[in-house]
């Protein structure tokens, strides 16, 4: 009865919470942030706001083992982290957030940007981040919310991006990937290469896309596009009549039954995908890898017209000064240094400085996740578990590949409250 | 729900006038009104302060502008406009708003009238049928079992049941009743109604439960001794003295589901509109004052509903 009570109280009251209630909140986290450190200047304690992505527990055990540092994870899905970061910049230490949200929490002023020069590995960062472009020279397709874009500030306190490197990061990067469909080879038995299969009729009642509008939106961008129906100047930064465009297309497919359901939660799309409710829809790569450890054939299938990338990185609240901004310098460096970045790229993710989290891998590893190459050994995840068997290829083949074949960005669009309002019509139609 | 608390706390009215001599023995100088205002006191309080002065704010708030990232203190009636654009412009096609509401009154029903119908039946069994009181306890304890799971996972286990490889579709395939499997089973509207019931009877068992066992045992029997059939003892002594329950109960019942979109998300797929939906989007959005209008809007909307119903039964009186 207690939780019943909580869950509608929450759709008619989020107002009250997220405002009125944080702001009684927000006062009372901040009375408590100087606590420990004033009664024992020893426990070097940071509190971590993010998605769950970079939250693993090893991550947090290594860390308090190399630093002395004890992290407290805060986990909000990427929405929630954006509205704390407005509501309550007080209640947390170290932000690590999307690029593409930097649109939102830059101008409000709650975030401080990191100093480049005392970050050790900063010149070593993937040139993904810095030029837009892959180690290997490839060119990386920039529309939407790129990271090299948002990079930067223009002064220390700054609320406009910078165009050319400052020191002042806006995040430090930390972890990126390439997303694209996830489909049941198995079950739809022919090759699939373009966008445009999601509205393939084909699949009618077996297709899926996220139910996270600045994200669904650039994958219904991509299979607009995919189907030569429209070329946009800038998919992450549609114009009104775009997004009726784009809203149009979704809305006849969804009501001629195109869609099983719409999915807003890792585990949700994992079950749609394993239970064969669905056979292709738009997927997270350690959701392609949970299915396929449960022994359902699965496939991360690359695409000719490119991948939809999202990067995140690390930054503090303007709250944070002296010593405990010392701790956070040192954090963002030892997570920059190797074991981390080891750690995200066993999972399928990408690491910002690739050849620290190199040194934590072992060759055959390194070669399976990176390079593209078949695997010499079983792959196994961070926590043991059998992902692959020796002899398969990584989907989509080298971070090379992956990473160079990105064709747009998650994003927050000018015309965003717009593009919400439609989107609201578009679940109702 | 904070109506509901108000009704819980007049439907076991025994407790308050028991804790009131109790008080009255010891401060006898005091003033009879001002021992009530002080035993009615930490519960306005606590509605002063937990729902009245929020209620004010979102009220307030509903009237802002804002931008991407902040709420702009200045008069706008923006988060209404943009609620109801094109209701009139799009005639006779209904908009977003409409199309929402009509979709999420017509669930409200469907829950309305199930749960009403076996909830009714499960408190008359548990009123007349079963005589121990223990038993009677027992039997209401396992109406709670749908809530002893988080709701996560109660949504994910409808999928082996329900979904296209799941019990219920390969039962009836093998059974060669169907060929195909039924897709309507799981992501419709009969999967949501079917989550809801199957959550919110329990809501309408126990104030139904709660008037039936307080019904003068010696009523029904008079109207055995009159002549009257099972049926008619059941329309005309039963269910009139039954109606604060039922009223109660369908309160619950409506304004849980109205505001629903957890619900309503996962077991329609995300694809079914709800009101409590639209207010979630635009605060995730941050576009805080357009979810507060919304939330007026539902707020106010459900509140008619609740008007009309205690039209019907005056609650205070029957009570």
């Amino acid at each position: 009865m207690t939780e019943t009570t909580r869950k509608t109280g929450v759709s008619r009251r989020t107002l009250l919470k997220s405002t009125a209630g944080l702001a009684g909140l927000a006062a009372g986290s901040g009375a408590i942030t100087g606590f420990p450190y004033v009664k024992s200047a020893e426990t070097k304690v940071l509190r971590y706001l993010g998605t769950a992505v970079n939250e693993g527990d090893d991550i947090s055990k290594q860390c308090l083992k190399d630093t002395g540092i004890k992290i407290e994870y805060i986990t909000a899905t990427t929405d929630d982290v954006t509205k704390r970061v407005m509501t309550q910049p007080n209640s947390f230490d170290v932000l690590d957030t999307e690029y593409f949200s930097l649109k939102k929490i830059v101008p409000s002023g709650n975030i401080l940007a990191l100093d480049a020069r005392k970050i050790k590995e900063f010149d070593n960062i993937t040139p993904v981040f810095t030029k837009g472009e892959t180690p290997g020279g490839k060119k990386i397709g920039g529309q939407g919310t790129a990271p090299w874009k948002v990079l930067y500030l223009e002064g220390k306190d700054s609320k406009k991006f910078a165009t050319s490197a400052t020191e002042f990061v806006t995040l430090i990067p930390t972890v990126y990937n390439a997303d694209t469909l996830g489909i049941r080879p198995d079950l739809i038995k022919r090759p699939i290469s373009s966008w445009a299969e999601l509205l393939n009729p084909e699949f009618k009642g077996k297709a899926s896309i996220l139910n996270i509008p600045s994200i669904g939106i650039m994958d219904a961008a991509m299979v607009v596009e995919a189907t030569g129906k429209y070329k946009y100047a800038d998919k992450g930064n549609m114009t009104k009549e775009e997004i009726d465009l784009t809203m149009k297309v979704m809305t006849e497919a969804k009501k001629a039954g195109q869609f099983r359901a719409f999915w807003k939660d890792f585990n949700e799309s994992v079950n749609l995908m394993a239970s064969g409710e669905t056979v292709i829809q738009s997927m997270w790569s350690p959701a392609v890898t949970k299915v396929r450890s449960m022994g359902i054939a699965c496939t991360f299938q690359p695409l000719k017209e490119g991948y939809r990338s999202w990067a995140s990185g690390f930054c503090v609240s303007k709250g944070v000064s002296g010593a405990k901004l010392e701790w956070a310098y040192e954090f963002v460096n030892w997570f920059l240094s190797g074991y981390a970045g080891a750690y995200l790229n066993r999972q399928g993710y990408y690491s910002a400085v690739l050849s620290t989290a190199k040194a934590h891998m072992e060759p055959y590893e390194w070669a399976y996740w990176m390079e593209g190459k078949a695997a010499e050994k079983d792959i196994k995840a961070p926590d043991g578990s059998l992902l692959e068997k020796a002899g398969t290829v990584r989907d989509g083949g080298s971070y090379e590949d992956r990473m160079g074949g990105v064709a747009c960005w998650n994003a927050v669009m000018d015309e965003n409250d717009y593009m919400v309002r439609k989107w609201n019509e578009f679940i109702a139609a | 729900m904070d109506t509901s608390e108000d009704i819980l706390q007049q439907a076991s009215p025994g407790l308050i006038p028991g804790a009131g001599t109790a008080r009255a023995a010891k401060v006898t100088r005091l003033s009879p009104s001002f021992i009530s205002w002080l035993q009615a006191g930490p519960m306005m309080l606590v509605f002063l302060a937990f729902f009245l002065i929020p209620l004010v704010f979102v009220v307030i708030v509903s009237f802002w502008d804002y931008n991407e990232y902040q709420l702009l203190p200045a008069f706008s009636g923006r988060g209404y406009t943009d609620t109801f654009e094109g209701c009139i412009a799009q005639l006779p096609d209904l908009c977003t708003i409409a199309k929402t509401y009509l979709k999420t009154l017509k669930l409200c029903f469907l829950v309305w009238v199930i749960t009403l119908f076996i909830g009714f039946w499960v408190a008359y069994f548990l009123a007349f049928h079963v005589k121990s009181k223990t038993w009677q306890m027992g039997l209401s304890l396992l109406c709670t079992i749908p809530f002893w799971t988080s709701n996560v996972i109660r949504m994910i286990a409808w999928i082996p049941l329900l979904g296209r490889n799941g019990l219920v579709n390969s039962g009836l395939v093998k059974s060669g009743l169907i060929n195909h499997p039924l897709e309507w089973l799981l992501f419709s509207e009969f999967s949501v109604v079917l989550a809801l019931v199957h959550l919110f009877t329990f809501f309408m068992v126990v104030p139904i439960f709660n008037s039936m066992v307080r019904i003068d045992k010696s009523l029904i029997e008079a109207a055995y001794d009159a002549g009257a059939t099972g049926f008619q003892t059941l329309v005309n002594v039963i269910i009139p003295l039954a109606k604060p329950g039922i009223v109660i109960g369908s309160i619950f019942v409506i304004t849980i589901v109205m505001g629903d979109f957890i619900t309503i998300g996962v077991m329609g797929g995300q694809q079914i509109a709800a009101a409590g939906k639209i207010i979630e989007t635009r605060v995730n959005a941050l576009q805080f004052p357009a979810a507060a209008a919304n939330a007026v809007i539902l707020l106010i909307i459900t509140f008619l509903i609740i008007t009309m119903m205690s039209r019907i039964v005056d609650i205070k009186k029957e009570l």
